[in-house]
């Protein structure tokens, strides 16, 4: 089967190669022993007659029409294949493992569906295409250099399987060890490229023909969106990419996508579920990637307002609007008899707490934030994907009713369920709560008014001020917040009314620092054909790890406002040092800083300002009088709404 | 484990040794609030945020803040004598409790929803 593998071709463009040089300089045709073993293999007859077209085109003299590679490219096949998925862009970091697909994409593929979009850092390029799927529900794919550049996209790999998002990971990998280019394409092969990323995708793969690089992709993009959606990744052999279609077997096809159903929710633990609710008192819902899709928002507003019960949204996606009476902070657990956790990331850290505080031999403090009676209900889909090596799975929490399903997808039948449960007597219990919800939310929305005005006028400035500054800006226009990187007391959902699926993206999921920065330019990328506004408030550490992403904004006309919480300072890290210190009884040493060693971003203070100027943004600062930050936000929002990034660096308070 | 409720119910009956002699100055006490690391989690103007709570305008007395910084195991570090003086820790706690009282959430427009 030398057609379908492509070897046949391969050999015989070798050999013509080798003719046409043999016919201009006869000396060489004199071969050493060395030089017949760099030659080899030499070309061996194919066992298939060759085409009409074949022998055209290695029989006449090549015309300026006539392609070298001796027919169609594999590429162009891979690139029809990726073209039936619907893929917008490819924001990739170029590279020689993967320049034929890379040549069919922006040139048989006319560079749309996908549009490549060039990055300084494959990590930019991952992280894109995961702000990318939270703002508009699609999946992208990014090429990489398979060894080097799939190392430099690892831990974007990893924030996107922790946080569930879907995307393809290409990477490029020259397998033949006899044949590919010796030195530094040798450097970049491997045997297993995919090895490095296998515990945190959900599924890879290594097609060894064009056909089974059809299936691969139809595949990968199959699993990837199948709940609980996850990256994963294709390692494609610059051999299969170069070498040209062979039709004369069997002639290649392109599989159809189908999307595969969610899975639902057992109805009898469904039923159990819906039991424990309506009995309880004071059930509390917690929910932190149930809504995948806007519907899942409205899903869970139907199921709170029947059971009139409070809700965390945990955010690392809008779930809940924060202006409905029953939004409610963490702690509210502490008062439940059923807590049901949908998609939680972590249910032990929700019913119970950790203090860090030295104790137990440096482990710390752990002490329940529930009664030891309250029932727990879990619906998660991430129960179906469980690896073994990285922790993402967290602490083992015992849980009365658990269903591995989506809980997006069960939502329909809970609330059934919960209809039909609710008795009379019950509804009349049920209905007394409102009145007590509503002057609860009440409560809490003035202490938090009252703690956004303490040190209001300050310079660093607040980030109270900082979040209200913005607001007050973007408040009229179809604002989506498309991250918020670095810790802003959670202010915009604190005071900010956030009650589309798209105001609020979430986080990395995997805490990699880093995130924030092309994960906005991604989001930022979806909501420009969405026609939101995009605005993401950008600490100065995640910014950089691979700055470069701002010119990747400037390039590619992505508008972006872009403020930043530029609080000098890892400062995560800051307190984590000085903790340490005073456990050990020792002063922290602050060097000629304002905290400990390694800790801080100043002396010399980064002007953010100027690296956004230098790769095309509009930008303004340091900004650290409150006064001035709202017109320069006002300014800010008219460059963006005119189709440009723009940033704006201003002090902040480290929290 | 200790909190903030209970150290205040006993800090009452504790002195601060010499504490009665020493002239507390909010001036010197913002630096120390700076040298010392209160800014970290409880912002340069005791504010507070996630990391943190407020002190600004601390109702506790001076003997509870000083039993408490010494000698918490909640959430925050301890910081022993060795680390921080009682003359810096007593001129925190003038700094903190010199801070202006906030607006009045109202009279702000941006707070308005
Ligand atoms: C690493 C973070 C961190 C640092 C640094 C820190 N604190 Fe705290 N502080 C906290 C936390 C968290 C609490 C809440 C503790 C609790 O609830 O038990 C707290 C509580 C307090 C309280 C009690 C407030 C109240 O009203 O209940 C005081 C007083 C206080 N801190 C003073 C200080 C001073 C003075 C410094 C500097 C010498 C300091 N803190 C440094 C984190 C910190
Ligand atoms: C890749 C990576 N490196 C290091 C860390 C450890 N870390 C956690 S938070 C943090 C500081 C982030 O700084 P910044 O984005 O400025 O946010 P801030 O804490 O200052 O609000 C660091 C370095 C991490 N989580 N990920
Ligand atoms: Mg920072």
């Amino acid at each position: 089967m030398t057609d379908l593998n492509g070897k046949d071709g391969f050999d015989r463009r070798k050999f013509l190669t080798g003719a046409a040089v043999a016919g201009v300089t006869p000396a060489l045709t004199q071969t050493t022993p060395a030089q017949a073993q760099a030659a080899a293999p030499r070309h061996t007859p194919s066992a298939l007659p060759p085409t009409t077209k074949t022998i055209a085109a290695e029989t006449q003299p090549p015309g300026e029409e006539t392609s070298r590679i001796g027919g169609k490219p594999g590429s162009d096949y891979m690139i029809d294949v990726i073209k039936t998925l619907d893929i917008k862009y490819a924001p990739s970091n170029c590279a020689s493992s993967f320049r034929a697909l890379h040549e069919s994409m922006i040139n048989y593929g006319e560079n749309k569906s996908p549009e490549y979009i060039s990055c300084m850092h494959e990590e930019s390029g991952v992280g894109i295409a995961h702000g990318y799927f939270k703002a508009s529900g699609k999946p992208l794919l990014t090429m990489v250099h398979g060894t080097v550049g799939l190392q430099h996209a690892t831990m974007a790999i990893y924030n996107a399987y922790c946080d569930r998002v879907p995307l393809i990971v290409i990477g490029g990998n020259d397998l033949d060890a006899a044949s590919r280019p010796p030195g530094v394409p040798t450097f970049h092969a491997a045997q297993d490229i995919n090895a490095i990323v296998r515990d945190y995708t959900k599924w890879d793969d290594t097609p060894v023909t064009l056909q089974h690089f059809g299936q691969s992709m139809v595949r990968a993009y199959k699993i990837a969106m199948t709940p609980p959606y996850g990256p994963v990744a294709i390692s494609l052999d610059a051999g299969l990419q170069q070498e040209p279609i062979h039709e004369h077997g069997a002639k290649l096809y392109i599989p159809r996508y189908v999307p595969t159903s969610p899975p639902q929710g057992d109805s009898n633990a469904v039923r159990e579920a819906a039991k424990l609710l309506v009995a309880a008192e004071n059930p509390v819902i917690v929910a932190d990637r149930c809504a995948r899709t806007p519907n899942g928002v409205k899903l869970l507003i139907e199921l709170a307002e029947l059971l009139q019960c409070s809700v965390v949204d945990q955010g690392n996606r809008m779930n809940f609007p924060n202006t409905h009476y029953l939004y409610r902070p963490a702690g509210v657990v502490s008062g439940a008899d059923v807590v049901m956790g949908l998609e939680l990331s972590d249910f032990w850290g929700t019913v119970n707490s950790f203090t860090d505080n030295g104790e137990n031999g440096g482990v710390g403090f752990n002490s329940p934030r529930v009664k030891p009676t309250t029932k727990m209900i879990s619906i998660t889909s991430v129960d179906l994907l469980t690896k073994s090596n990285y922790q993402d799975f967290q602490r083992f929490q015992t849980v009365d009713v658990h269903m591995a399903a989506d809980a997006e997808t069960t939502l329909p039948s809970l609330i059934d369920a919960v209809k039909s449960a609710i008795t009379k007597e019950r509804a009349s219990v049920i209905a007394e709560r409102v009145e007590k919800a509503k002057k609860a939310y009440a409560d809490i929305r003035a202490r938090d008014m009252q703690a956004a005005v303490v040190g209001w006028d300050s310079s660093p400035i607040s980030t109270a001020r900082l979040c209200m500054e913005i607001y007050g800006q973007i408040k009229d226009l179809d604002w989506s917040l498309v991250s918020s990187a670095g810790d802003v007391s959670n202010w915009p959902a604190r005071l900010w009314p956030i009650e589309k699926h798209h105001q609020w993206l979430g986080k990395s999921g995997g805490y990699g620092v880093g995130y924030g920065a092309p994960a906005s330019v991604g989001a930022a990328l979806a909501n420009k054909e969405l026609g939101r506004f995009s605005v993401s408030i950008q600490s100065d550490g995640d910014l950089m790890f691979a700055p470069g992403v701002l010119w990747t904004a400037a390039k590619h006309k992505i508008p972006l406002l872009s403020v930043m919480h530029n609080n000098r300072a890892w400062h995560q890290e800051v307190m984590h040092v000085q903790r340490l210190s005073n456990f050990r009884n020792r002063k922290a040493n602050y060097g000629d800083d304002m905290g400990p060693i390694g800790t801080m971003i100043q002396n010399p203070d980064i002007e953010y300002h100027k690296l956004a100027e230098s790769m095309g943004w509009w930008a303004k600062g340091p900004i650290k009088d409150p006064a001035q930050l709202g017109p320069a936000i006002k300014e800010a929002v008219a460059v963006v709404k005119s189709g440009q990034p723009a940033l704006l660096n201003v002090w902040t308070q480290p929290r | 484990m200790r909190n903030m409720k209970m150290i205040t119910a006993v800090a009452a009956t504790l002195l601060l040794s010499g504490g009665a002699a020493y002239a507390a100055s909010a001036e010197k006490g913002k630096v120390a609030f700076g040298k010392n690391g209160c800014w970290q989690c409880h912002g340069w103007e005791g504010q507070g945020g996630n990391a943190g709570p407020k002190l600004a305008r601390t109702q506790l007395p001076l003997e509870a803040v000083m039993t408490f910084v010494r000698a918490t195991n909640g959430p925050m570090p301890p910081f022993s004598k060795k680390v921080l003086s009682d003359e810096d820790l007593t001129d925190i706690y003038a700094f903190i409790s010199a801070q202006p009282a906030p607006p009045d959430p109202k009279t702000i427009p941006l707070l308005a929803r």
